[in-house]
């Protein structure tokens, strides 16, 4: 079963008390953007074998979003952060480069 | 190829089994096709298949990471049928069961079509009124399907709880030529048939690459080395997203963990398929009397071909209560898959950003009902360069112009 800590109240949840949100970090386009930038922003995905970036919420507890960063291979989770960044943060990126060493290939 | 037949296996029960042949060969990769399919499950050998039937092109590979079908195709609970709402689905899923109603004839390989019939059941006032609907929209597109009563749900199935605890049965739409087949079989009939027409199935040899030239698609790189090519069709399922990026563009797919699981064998109880999607799960016996059993998918990305224990329990739960004397059984064998979901729950059978370089994929929880048809229309698609009618409405542009095929409301579940 995946176990995440919840950054918002610090509680190691269960599965059964989170709800997966998806893609992390996508850019949100307006309504001047083409058809092409909202394809991208609402249907193009990542779905990477290997690091992923991706939104939780605590649904069953506290009923905030974060933010996981993921194995999609092993399922091992490399840390979670909070929800108001546009990009992981740097003490996870480096744990991920010490674990996967050439991911961001 | 020697055909199989009665008199065969008589004619080798009189020679101790000394003379059947192997069903396919086994042969190392040439330097070059006319098409490449990448991916060897039931829908890319299909589309091999259909390529060399209906259209003639034979110098075809099918390049293989694992074991022919030990993808989706040998680890999915069978259910065919194509009582799907929207027209476009219906199309290309009732071509795929009528394909199904003589594929073994034409494969010559008895791939165990078992049209037993389907029930989904309508447990929620909302279901009743959805499912009316779907079979009025069937009528239209000439699926025979029929909107049943709970007296007549009791009838095709004695062991099914019509007053549940949560929800009780209130109808079932009914699909009588929908049904089951061997899911294996059918990957190794189209194997066998594939090699017959002297196409490569080159297994344990995996696509690392993607070459081209001027935008145009010109070869594969392998564990087993480069190997050119005019045309590629991808068709991976799960794997759709990493084959993907290796072409230079991306999808809408996200890949997810569905499992099933089966039964210890008991005594024939049970003639039909249920689906029971209110509560999430359904099941069928097999042949050998197992009850095979499945449920939702999980809700987060994942490529280990193993699940939440969560949704077995669920799935179990519902289970119980739909068919109380199941509430005993030992379960078997349980494992998982991974499928590949798009957004509106449809397939995508499209051509690519990049030139002669096709996309098979998007069946998520449901594309074992589908290969026949799928392969047909995928066949048209690499032949042609162009979509036929089959696959004209699934292309990837249908995102970017929002023109969805929206299953996602009619099915709500894993089928
Ligand atoms: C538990 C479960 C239950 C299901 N139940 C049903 C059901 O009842 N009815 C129904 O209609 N559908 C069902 N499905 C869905 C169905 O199984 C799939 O939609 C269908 O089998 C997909 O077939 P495919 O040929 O596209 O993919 P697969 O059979 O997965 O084949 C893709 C192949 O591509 C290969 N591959 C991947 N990457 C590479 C690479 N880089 N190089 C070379 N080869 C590669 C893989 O090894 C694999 O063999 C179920 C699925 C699961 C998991
Ligand atoms: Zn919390």
């Amino acid at each position: 079963m995946l176990l995440l800590t919840c950054p918002n109240c610090g509680v190691a949840a269960e599965e059964t008390e989170l709800a997966p949100g998806g893609e992390a970090h996508l850019k949100r386009v307006g309504p001047g953007s083409e058809d092409a930038d909202f394809e991208g922003y609402l249907f193009l995905r990542k779905n990477p074998k290997g690091v992923h970036f991706e939104r939780w919420r605590h649904a069953n507890g506290c009923g905030k979003w974060f933010h996981a960063a993921r194995c999609t291979v092993t399922l091992e989770v490399f840390g979670t952060y909070s929800a108001q960044t546009t990009e992981p943060p740097k003490d996870i990126l480096l744990k991920i480069d010490d674990k996967r060493p050439g991911w961001r290939g | 190829m020697r055909r199989y037949s009665a008199f065969a296996i008589a004619r080798e029960a009189l020679r101790h089994h000394q003379g059947w042949e192997r069903a396919w060969k086994s042969p190392a990769p040439k330097e070059s096709y006319d098409v490449v399919v990448i991916g060897a499950g039931g829908h890319g050998l299909a589309t091999a298949y259909y390529l060399g039937r209906n259209h003639g092109i034979r110098n075809v590979a099918v390049i293989e990471k694992g074991w022919l079908g030990g993808g989706n195709t040998g680890r999915n609970t069978t259910i065919i049928r194509s009582n799907y709402l929207q027209d476009p689905s219906a199309a290309i899923y009732e071509k795929a069961r009528s394909l199904y109603e003589t594929l073994s004839q034409d494969l010559n390989y008895n791939i165990m079509f078992s049209p037993r019939g389907v029930m989904m059941l309508a447990q929620t006032e909302h279901e009743i009124r959805g499912y009316q609907r779907t079979a009025h929209a069937n009528a239209l597109q000439g699926v025979q399907t029929e909107f049943i009563g709970p007296q007549k749900v009791k009838e095709l199935c004695p062991i099914i709880s019509l007053d549940g605890p949560r929800y009780p049965v209130l109808g079932a739409l009914w699909q009588p030529r929908g049904g089951t087949a061997r899911h294996d079989a059918v990957a190794w009939g189209y194997a066998r048939a594939c090699s017959d027409m002297g196409m490569d199935i080159i297994q344990q040899c995996e696509v690392t690459a993607i070459r081209s030239e001027n935008g145009q698609v010109s070869g594969i790189e392998t564990t087993k080395g480069a190997i050119r090519t005019r045309k590629l069709a991808i068709v991976v399922a799960g794997h759709s997203g990493v084959l993907a990026e290796m072409a230079g563009f991306r999808l809408p797919i996200e890949s997810v963990a569905l499992q099933a699981l089966v039964s210890e064998p008991i005594k024939p109880c049970m003639d039909v398929v249920v689906m029971a999607n209110t509560v999430h799960g359904y099941m069928s016996q097999s042949d050998k009397g197992e009850m095979v059993i499945g449920g939702g998918a999980d809700g987060y990305n994942n490529y280990t071909q193993r699940g939440s224990f969560h949704h077995v329990e669920e799935t179990v739960r519902a289970l119980v209560e739909t068919f109380p004397i199941i509430s005993r059984l030992k379960m078997l064998r349980w494992w998982g898959g991974i499928v590949d979901m798009t957004g509106d729950r449809s397939p995508i059978l499209s051509k690519t950003p990049l030139g002669n370089c096709f996309i098979n994929c998007g069946w998520g929880t449901g594309g074992f009902k589908a290969i026949p048809g799928s392969g047909w229309a995928m066949a048209e698609l690499v032949a042609k360069g162009e979509p036929g009618p089959l696959a004209a409405e699934f292309g990837l542009d249908r995102f970017r112009e929002g023109r969805f095929i929206d299953e996602s409301v009619a099915a709500g579940v894993a089928h």
